[in-house]
């Protein structure tokens, strides 16, 4: 559907790309410092992309998830707000909203327990995505992509095998909104047999033209 | 506004304007025995918040692991991944045969179909690259004695697809079959959820944390699928 570009005009831009550690590593060192703008993460990302980030480097990704799920929360606060919706989708909308608050607490948490700052939730511009229920799934659509993405792309790296449990545990019910969302939209729940991963450049690029400049 | 629909989707598209029902599901599995066993094996919800998904890690060095039979480490974790979609691929082989769907709906089928018999080529392949030798295709046998069923055979068997995959994600040791692992995993729980809608249950019914599942509950839960 068209709206889909309206909405995250970044996207385009986005090549997917096979899963490879390697380039993965590569370009999040390079994209380290345009990230540290949009996500206000530390030195730590570097660590996180080495073979064993450690602890440090699992409380980097924790805190780039973080940043993914208060816009995520954000955004299914404000449509329920602003948004002109109909009564099963703004079911789902709430219930996936009080979902992503229940994400940014459990992360929260996490990167508390291992000694971390927690990142503090992001400014946001949703734009004209709450102009229509159409424009919402879209954007939806786009938010919960993008978090299985995200997740499925930075799992690899996770140091501690709790953490990657609790991550996994996440990112499915990212995908189970993704298809949600898709298919109340008319459009394939689950487009491809394997999900694409993004790096945290890529995620980045998608995500800033919902930051508040 | 309301929800956009493809016209084309008559049945699933009818059971899908019903996304929450609960009692629909529950009524409806009362009469199945596959369902019912594995509302059985799944019954164990943990409360929502709850972020302490177990690991099956401690569980591998235990004499009574059932995935031992699957092979070591990894290799194991491969062949149980790799049974569990010939399962689901031969399952909706069978159903797109069977004649109880049509147009769009018989599409759907063959689409998560096709994604299940990627997932059996891309498991299939990763062991070749290993030199390991792949988990035979397994016999099985599955209800098909009217849509309804297949449907709620299918939400279950992804449900517990994705469960399953979740359980094993923190003990696989090389990071790209987990990479591949994770963006199976995710493909399974977008059809549960799909499923989940198109049979009136919630897409999310662990709630805002999916409960894993290990080896020996999956195991049990596709053992009326399997012939003796």
């Amino acid at each position: 559907m068209t709206n889909k570009t309206q909405a995250a005009p970044e996207l385009e831009n986005i090549e997917f790309e096979a899963i490879d550690r390697s380039s993965f590593l590569m370009k999040g060192i390079l994209a380290a410092g345009a990230t540290y703008g949009a996500f206000a993460a530390g030195p730590m990302l570097r660590k996180a992309f080495a073979q064993d980030g450690g602890s440090e480097g699992d409380i980097e990704i924790l805190n780039f998830a973080l940043t993914l799920e208060y816009l995520e929360t954000a955004f299914y606060e404000e449509a329920g707000k602003q948004a002109k919706l109909s009564s099963d989708v703004a079911a789902l909308a709430k219930q996936f909203g009080e979902q992503e608050a229940e994400h940014v607490a459990g992360l929260t948490q996490a990167i508390e327990d291992l000694g971390g700052k927690p990142v503090e939730a992001p400014a946001v511009d949703f734009g004209d995505a709450f102009s229509s229920e159409d424009t919402f799934l879209q954007t939806g659509i786009t938010f919960e992509d993008l978090g299985v993405s995200a997740y499925n792309g930075a799992g690899p790296m996770i140091s501690s095998k709790d953490l990657l449990a609790t991550a996994g545990a996440i990112v499915q019910i990212e995908a189970r909104h993704a298809a949600a969302v898709r298919n109340a939209a008319g459009e394939p729940a689950a487009p491809d047999a394997f999900d694409p991963t993004m790096t945290v450049d890529e995620v980045t690029k998608a995500v800033t033209p919902f930051l508040a400049k | 506004m309301t929800v956009p629909t493809n016209p084309e989707r008559n049945a699933i598209a009818r059971a899908a304007r019903d996304p929450f029902s609960r009692r629909k599901f529950l009524v409806l599995t009362g009469g199945t025995g596959a369902a019912g066993a594995f509302l059985a094996a799944c019954g164990d919800d943990d409360d929502e918040g709850d972020t302490s998904a177990s690991s099956t890690t401690e569980d591998m060095d235990t004499g009574g692991d059932p995935l031992a039979q699957f092979g070591e480490g990894d290799v194991g974790i491969l062949n149980y991944a790799l049974t569990l979609e010939y399962l689901e691929a031969g399952f909706y082989a069978a159903v797109a045969e069977s004649g109880l769907f049509k147009g769009a709906d018989l599409e759907l089928v063959k689409t998560i179909g096709g994604h299940e018999q990627e997932h059996v080529d891309a498991l299939l392949a990763t062991l070749k690259d290993l030199g390991e030798e792949p988990a035979p295709e397994p016999e099985a046998e599955f209800p098909l004695d009217d849509a309804e069923t297949v449907l709620m055979t299918a939400a279950e068997v992804e449900n517990l697809g994705a469960a399953a995959y979740l359980g094993q994600a923190a003990a696989i040791e090389n990071p790209d079959i987990l990479a591949a692992a994770l963006s199976i995993h995710s493909v399974e729980a977008r059809h549960a959820a799909l499923l989940n809608t198109l049979i009136g249950e919630d897409p999310t019914p662990d709630g805002a944390f999916a409960v894993p599942a290990d080896a020996q509950t999956v195991l049990d839960g596709v053992q009326p699928f399997l012939k003796a």
